[in-house]
């Protein structure tokens, strides 16, 4: 009764392509964004932010990148965890080399590292497609883990192969390394995120991102209508490459604090394409709620499993593969689009609701 | 220039004066081709069949492994073993068909490799919940006694497993082309449709594909863990196996053969002559650069049907 955009009438242009054009959407979002922004930094305890709420914003946001690249311009990418390290020791060697680097230019050039990266990995994409694309961007992933791993230059010949992340101020807060509270990493990764959901959006509903669409439906009709293969893959795979790389520095600075490339092994590009199927292809809402999904589940599980039936943590890891397994098939089944494909049902039946006829 | 002698020149001068230690290598990288040539052929057979990138080809391996070792540990004598873990398999390719393949019928590519990703979660955790994680011994009583041929040293086991996926692969070729049931497999992976139009049971072969990708791993796996023990490290085979795929074409079983040749051969090669230079263990990416370059040249593989897309 509450959903309805019945009576609510667009009288100009700017509000007719507003991101969120019905009124009840705007105030949602912005009870949403003012409960994380406001009252879960009061509420919510270390554990919280350490085991979920900031490897959520995380992974979000590599699941963002993951699906500018897969769900709108269409690439299978299996490389994310590459793509990820290339930001992590990226950003790095940023603020090692330039101790008075501003955090906000770290960041961002570690985007354009992987972005260059993903750049070049993206070439094959211009002869392949599909699976055959798919692997190829394994190529990438094994690479770079091997370069990061081997070259000691990269890690600054720590003895134990990992990268330390160093300290940085924002505003006079501590917001990376392990000193900073876990409150202020929270918000940082918080705002990232939201400002690059707003990026995305505005890019995927724009020129870019119709280009991107055309060539994920059929890539040969998009060319006969002038859209041009080679620039809209590679700034896809740069685009998406750039938020990943953003992602694997906040993975680095904000959640893990020190890492070594096992951190961006394979799994890691497995669980973020996961995040993105699971979540729906082609939707920012999705990579945000398959991340909820996929961070929450194995502790969900965990805590069932250990906790309430008091079994073995071993054998609790064991269950907990065979069921994740199969809710992931379970989702496929259900709904191939994801949870935000689900959302938007329920969004549809509550603008009819109570009177569906 | 150091670099580039050490990368370009001394590799080779390094093969030329010691044959046989290359021959060596080469056997050694032929084994492990071998291995690879075995999984990619349980993914070829899917493939061709169903249309399926069945990532958890390599874990249908681990998990054949673990139960045959699990039933052989309450003292089943070993064919009796092999048997009963080939019934497992079986009884698993009803239960994919029927709960994963059968309500995703029609579903994209990428929504049904993504399916056998959880499939592959699943079998891991189902394995190691039944059968334990730890690292277990495979001995179903292969000779494994080093022989020297021509001043080569050898191992009784290389020879035997090359033996088993040379009568496999032949038995597949005979039942793919001779028999009934090989002929509407080959209908079924030409057109799904013209298939069950001539009256096909398109379930029923998927069964079959199955199974006969089971008895695939089931094998790939006797043979990988009876030479390194069955443990996790079996699945991440089926990573290997994709760049062999690249080389060979999805659809062809001969390219995966001479593909997974290929494969071990360069990585052994490439890591015991190129690996020192570059910094060792290339063998994790080496294969996959070796199968990108070649993507860009001839994008259908080996022997795959040229009508993959271009693009």
């Amino acid at each position: 009764m509450l959903y309805r955009d019945t009576g609510q009438f667009k009288t100009s242009y700017a509000s007719d392509q507003a991101v969120f054009p019905i009124l009840q959407d705007r105030i949602g979002v912005i009870a949403v964004l003012l409960f994380a922004f406001l009252v879960v930094p009061l509420i919510a305890d270390d554990y919280w932010f350490q085991a979920v709420l900031i490897p959520f914003l995380v992974y979000a946001l590599a699941a963002l990148g993951l699906n500018i690249l897969t769900g709108y311009a269409g690439q299978v990418s299996l490389g994310t965890g590459g793509f990820m390290a290339v930001g992590a020791y990226s950003a790095y060697k940023m603020m090692t080399a330039f101790p008075d680097l501003h955090i906000v230019f770290v960041f961002i050039s570690a985007g354009l590292f992987a972005a260059a990266v993903g750049l070049v990995f993206g070439l094959p994409s211009l002869r392949i497609k599909g699976f055959y694309l798919a692997v190829a961007t394994l190529a990438a992933q094994f690479f770079l883990i091997w370069l990061f791993n081997r070259v000691g230059w990269f890690y600054n010949y720590n003895p134990s192969g990992t990268i330390d992340a160093p300290t940085r101020e924002f505003l006079g807060f501590l917001i990376t390394g392990n000193q900073a509270t876990p409150a202020a990493r929270y918000l940082t990764a918080l705002a990232m995120l939201v400002v690059f959901c707003l990026i995305t959006k505005n890019l995927v509903r724009g020129r870019i991102g119709r280009s991107w669409m055309a060539i994920r439906d059929m890539d040969i009709a998009a060319e006969i209508i002038g859209i041009r293969p080679l620039s809209t893959k590679l700034t896809a795979f740069a685009i998406s490459s750039f938020v990943c790389g953003i992602a694997g520095a906040e993975l680095f600075l904000l959640h893990l604090g020190s890492v070594e490339t096992l951190a961006f092994d394979i799994n890691l590009s497995f669980l973020v394409l996961f995040m993105v199927i699971i979540g729906g292809l082609g939707s920012i809402l999705g990579s945000i709620l398959g991340a909820a999904f996929m961070v929450l589940m194995p502790i969900l599980l965990t805590n069932l499993f250990v906790g309430v039936l008091g079994m073995q943590a071993v054998t609790a890891k064991h269950l907990e593969f065979m069921v994740l397994g199969a809710l992931i098939i379970l989702f496929l089944v259900v709904e191939p689009n994801g949870l935000a494909r689900l959302w938007q049902i329920l969004k549809e039946k509550l603008r009819l609701w109570p009177f569906p006829y | 220039m150091d670099f580039l002698y050490s990368i370009t020149i001394a590799p080779f001068l390094d093969i030329g004066s010691d044959l046989i230690f290359f021959a060596e290598v080469l056997i050694g990288g032929l084994s492990a081709g071998v291995m690879y040539s075995l999984v990619a052929l349980g993914f070829v057979l899917i493939y061709k069949a169903s249309g399926v990138f069945n990532f958890a080809q390599g874990v249908l391996a681990l998990f054949a492994a673990l139960t045959l070792v699990g039933i052989m540990e309450w003292g089943v004598p070993i064919p009796l073993a092999m048997a009963l873990t080939m019934v497992v398999m079986i009884a698993l390719a009803f239960a994919v068909e029927r709960l994963m393949l059968r309500p995703l019928v029609n579903q994209e590519q990428i929504i049904l490799f993504m399916a056998t990703i959880g499939l592959a979660y699943f079998l891991e955790g189902l394995g190691d919940t039944l059968w334990g994680s730890n690292v277990k011994k495979l001995d179903v009583g292969i000779p494994d006694v080093p022989f020297e041929a021509g001043g080569m040293l050898l191992q009784t086991f290389e020879l035997f497993a090359a033996a088993t996926a040379g009568v496999l692969v032949a038995a597949l070729a005979v039942f793919f082309h001779y028999t009934r049931i090989g002929r509407a497999l080959r209908a079924v992976a030409d057109d799904h449709q013209a298939a069950l139009s001539v009256g096909i049971p398109l379930k029923t072969i998927w069964v079959i594909v199955w199974s006969t990708a089971g008895l695939v791993a089931l094998v790939a796996g006797i043979m990988w863990g009876a030479k390194s023990g069955v443990q996790f490290s079996l699945s991440l085979i089926a990573l290997k196996a994709l760049p062999v795929l690249i080389l060979g074409g999805f659809t062809s079983v001969p390219g995966a053969i001479l593909g997974g040749l290929i494969i071990g051969v360069g990585e052994k090669v490439g890591e015991v002559y190129w690996g020192p230079p570059l910094g060792g263990a290339i063998e994790n990416w080496f294969a996959y650069v070796v199968a990108l370059v070649f993507l860009v040249f001839r994008p259908q593989g080996l022997f795959g049907e040229k009508i993959i897309e271009r693009v």
